[in-house]
């Protein structure tokens, strides 16, 4: 069969809970706190993972389950009302809490939507109160922005306006500079989800058509649905053929006239090509192996086969909807291995076997890597970094490009004897 | 529940894992959900390392639930122990692990393995990080060692005379994620060899299973980090009679009481006093004329209780400065922190609340915190000056270059830390002078390099004028207008003089004479 080779696998996973997505999403609605209910493990995570911000105001906590709690349900109940309302009291300014579940909070069965409500009501109206799960055992990484998202859909107004609908978080500039493309190609109405302000929540309906913009969105895309929006099935944006596809989309189910929109489009491909060529000639027959992470990897190994001329040795996924990556799977080469899960030895043992160039990981696993003399790519800043879009396509190859330049430039000065044995740390 | 915005450590696992990856030939198999790896990246990332921990997470997620993990656990344990083949196994279970109790570490020992099987149990709902360190160094030594403790136990101290070899100490409680640790364990070495003191064993930092045998051998054991190692050192003290030191040699005079400790431990003679003056930068630099205008300087302490401890007797003793806090996390070390406190006329805030440490540190408006990473939270929202002298810290603090603590050399490093961030002499008197300056404006610190560092005056609570501020008090325009040429940095004291002396003396208009008054009776 034609196609990538669909695999699965199981066994010690290295990736990061849903928890974490907590350290982008705090930035995109900063009028938003979350409040993970779980124990110093998660409080401990969050703060390894953002604590080198240094933060007047912090805009994320734990509440932080005791003995106390676990013996009695009833009273971890009244503790959790206690401790919003001395959240609130200290931060007035919050207009939407996020009670965010973890792995205690699931095991023990404490119920967070019925917190939220309970306290939506006697809040009434001052601050909203909405509840999803970020836990490890539940949720990977970036999945826990699509609980995030999903837990706002149910209070987006109702609205029957025909509108094109961004979701998924996108940086403020590419945000603006998506929209302004959109409209220069003839939509008019464009909103996002998240919003930069919790508040600013956009209206849902028949009339909306919705844009995914980040492959993650499974549980938000199935609820938009739900609530009568089209959810359209597109490459995602990434690199300039992925994001002309993901435009086109959008451009087809608004019966824009073609010439239109290849008149807004057409320039930017050729100004993508010559930002990325710089790219392509350090990349170009290079081997890489990307670990799962974010999801993002199907999109990237497409964008990095198909415009950067690598060679695509495994892309690992931690969970693969096949529905939403229909167009990306129709866009992979033959025979690649695409491996869904993971057993993170057995993978290492596969990558040490096949000496790729570049491999896409983790924090947990990239130094341990370099100091094998595997070059690596961490693949957190992919989450963190403006690389959506025609015009990032250039940057977004850069990501993976300057890695393999750094060491050129440095491993000569580094290694005089013998640049190609790395000293281990 | 407890709402923590910060909090000062880890869970116990974690602790667990600072001995494992500490050391060689231990291997570490924890029951956790799939996320709890992120702990890798504490060694990878802050501490830079090369080698992934020697730790097997079972990631369990929620399908597992219904069905069998403690299966799983055996499953990784064998995996684990197939591929690393360690000479010793730790086996707990992080805090959603302890929920559903599959007691993994019985489950282990089961299981018929060659190497031994150290079962932890770290109550991650009651104990944290320093404790689960301290609780998983002595169960493994316990469990290696307890075969040696001798019936009858006559250790001493002075055999090495008899022996006509050098004194041997042991140097126990370094660790990864420790404050400094690497190079405290290089400057105590080289203190000691000073002395002709051998080390013999460095542990859990770089030790193997072997090493950890070998710890009977020594003449004394050295305690460097009292929160990591004390629990080890009293048992190898009960059982096999070994005493050790309880001086944290950080400063110039805890080191100089360190050496006398140990010489005296060992049967040697003491070395003169004024070793610390000749082999430390510190006291000539702190008894130069630049460093005058650090005397009385207003500073609020808060870290582990060693750290704590060692900074409130070097800011008092050795650098001149007025402790205006002292507190810690640690509930363990409570007592030696309270007793330091009361010296200094202080009560000891004993917490792990961060936002109870920055009221109190409000409170007490200090011109310098020396704290952890997360005091640098609370300072940078008050306007202070601060610098980090206990865990947790971040990669910021684990520095290429050598910059112990400890030691002659540590007390180096210490006077250009904690003295970099206050104002520099000079402009501090030029900004007392002349306030209208369009470059080096109220609070600005221009040897940091940029508008005001850490100390930026715009944004400082403390200092700020109250605009309307406790209701039964008022300040008069001319009461701010004199209030407003305090210097920055002692500002925020004043207003709180001014305003607790107005209420004393029931005075509810403050003028600048309110102001002058409060001076010259708080000053009296
Ligand atoms: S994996 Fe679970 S227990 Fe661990 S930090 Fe994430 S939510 Fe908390
Ligand atoms: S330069 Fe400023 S912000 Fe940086 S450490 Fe020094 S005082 Fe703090």
């Amino acid at each position: 069969m034609a196609g990538p080779t669909l695999l699965k696998e199981s066994g010690p996973r290295e990736v990061f809970c849903g928890l974490t997505s907590i350290v982008w999403l705090h930035r995109r609605m900063p009028d938003a706190f979350f409040l993970v209910v779980g124990s110093r493990t998660c409080a401990h995570l969050i703060q390894s993972a953002a604590g080198v911000m240094i933060f007047a105001e912090p805009r994320f906590g734990t509440a932080i389950l005791s003995e106390r709690d676990l013996a009695g349900l009833a009273d971890a109940h009244d503790e959790l009302d206690r401790v919003c309302k001395e959240l609130l009291q200290r931060r007035p300014e919050i207009r939407t809490l996020f009670l965010v579940g973890s792995c205690p909070s699931e095991v023990i069965k404490l119920d967070l939507a019925r917190a939220a409500e309970r306290l939506n009501e006697e809040l009434s109206g001052r601050v909203r109160v909405v509840n999803y799960s970020g836990s490890g055992i539940e949720t990977t990484f970036t999945q826990g922005e699509d609980g995030a998202l999903a837990a706002l859909v149910p209070l987006l107004p109702a609205s029957d306006e025909r509108q094109l609908l961004l979701v998924g978080t996108l940086a403020d500039a590419v945000e603006d500079r998506q929209m302004h493309l959109f409209k220069r190609m003839g939509i008019e109405t464009i909103h996002s989800l998240p919003p930069r302000q919790s508040t600013d929540l956009p209206g849902v309906g028949a009339g909306t058509t919705v844009l995914l913009t980040q492959p993650f969105l499974t549980e938000t895309a199935r609820l938009l649905s739900n609530r009568g929006a089209t959810v359209l099935t597109a490459p995602f944006p990434l690199g300039a053929e992925g994001s002309r596809r993901w435009m086109e989309a959008a451009a087809d189910d608004f019966h824009l006239p073609n010439e239109r929109v290849a008149a807004v489009l057409d320039p930017l491909m050729k100004r993508a090509e010559s930002a990325l060529a710089r790219h392509r000639a350090v990349l170009e027959g290079k081997r890489i192996f990307l670990l799962p992470e974010s999801q993002l990897e199907l999109p990237l190994a497409r964008f990095l086969q198909r415009e950067c001329g690598m060679e695509l040795v495994e892309v690992g996924t931690p969970y693969l909807n096949r529905e939403q990556m229909a167009a990306e799977l129709a866009l992979l080469p033959d025979d690649v291995p695409v491996m869904e899960g993971q057993h993170v030895e057995q993978q290492l043992d596969r990558v040490r076997a096949s000496q790729p160039d570049l491999v896409v990981c983790g924090m947990g696993l990239a130094n341990p890597l370099e100091a094998e003399g595997i070059a690596t790519k961490w693949s957190i800043e992919l989450v963190f970094s403006p690389i959506h879009g025609i015009d990032q396509a250039g940057d977004l190859a850069e990501l993976f490009s300057r890695p393999l330049h750094r060491r050129q430039l440095i491993r000569p000065g580094l290694h005089p004897s013998n640049p190609d044995t790395p000293v281990h740390a | 529940m407890q709402l923590t915005l910060w909090t000062y450590e880890g869970p116990p696992h974690v602790g667990a894992m600072r001995i494992a990856a500490s050391m060689h030939g231990v291997h570490y198999v924890l029951h956790a959900p799939q996320g709890d790896t992120y702990a890798d990246l504490l060694f990878t990332m802050i501490e830079r390392r090369g080698q992934r921990p020697p730790v097997t997470y079972t990631t369990f997620q929620a399908r597992d639930l219904g069905g069998d993990t403690a299966e799983l656990v055996k499953r990784h344990v064998r995996e684990a122990v197939d591929r690393f083949q360690p000479d010793a196994l730790l086996v707990g279970e992080s805090c959603t692990a302890e929920l559903i109790q599959d007691q993994p570490g019985a489950l282990a020992q089961g299981m018929e393995l060659t190497m031994p099987v150290v079962n932890l149990e770290l109550p991650a709902y009651s104990k944290k990080e320093n404790w689960g360190a301290a609780e998983t160094f002595y169960q493994l030594i316990r469990n290696l060692l307890k075969a040696q403790v001798p019936t009858d136990i006559n250790h001493d101290p002075k055999a090495w005379q008899q022996e006509g070899r050098r004194p041997r100490v042991n140097l126990l409680g370094p660790s990864l994620l420790g404050f400094r640790c690497r190079d405290d364990v290089l400057e105590v070495q080289k203190l000691l060899t000073l002395h002709g003191i051998d080390v013999g064993v460095v542990a859990p930092l770089g030790a193997g299973v072997e090493d950890l045998k070998r710890i009977p051998d020594a003449d004394l054991n050295v305690c460097l980090y009292p929160e990591v190692a004390e629990s080890t050192c009293s048992w190898l003290e009960r059982n096999f009679g070994i005493p050790f030191s309880r001086t944290v040699p950080i400063g110039v005079g805890a080191t100089h009481d360190f050496l006398v400790e140990v010489h005296s431990l060992l049967g040697m003679e003491a070395p003169a006093p004024d070793e610390g003056y000749k082999r430390s930068r510190l006291p000539w630099y702190s008894e130069s004329v630049d460093s005058t205008y650090l005397t009385g300087k207003r500073v609020f302490i808060f870290g582990d209780g060693s750290h704590a401890l060692a900074a409130a007797r070097i800011c008092s003793e050795e650098l001149g400065f007025t402790v205006v806090g002292l507190g810690t996390y640690s509930r363990e070390m409570a007592r030696p922190v309270r007793a330091a406190a009361k010296a200094l006329g202080l009560e000891a805030l004993i917490c792990d609340d961060y936002l109870e440490v920055e009221a109190a540190m409000a409170e007490a408006a200090p011109e310098l915190v020396l704290g952890t990473q997360m005091e640098r939270h609370s300072a940078k929202r008050l306007g202070i000056p601060c610098s980090v002298i206990s865990t947790p810290m971040h990669v910021q603090d684990v520095p290429a270059r050598m910059s112990p603590q400890m030691g002659w050399e540590g007390a180096n490093v210490i006077f250009d830390d904690w003295v970099h961030p206050l104002m520099m002499g000079l402009e501090e008197h030029l900004i007392g002078m002349f306030r209208h300056d369009f470059e080096f404006v109220d609070g600005h610190q221009s040897h940091l390099g940029h508008a005001g560092g850490a100390g930026a005056a715009d944004s400082s609570a403390l200092s700020d004028i109250p605009v309307e501020g406790d209701g039964a008090l008022h300040w008069t325009a001319d009461g701010e207008a004199e209030l407003k040429k305090i210097p920055f940095f002692v500002r925020g004291k004043v207003r709180r003089n001014t305003e607790a002396y107005a209420r004393d003396t029931g005075c509810r208009e403050i003028s600048s004479e309110t102001l002058y008054d409060a001076k010259a009776h708080f000053k009296a």
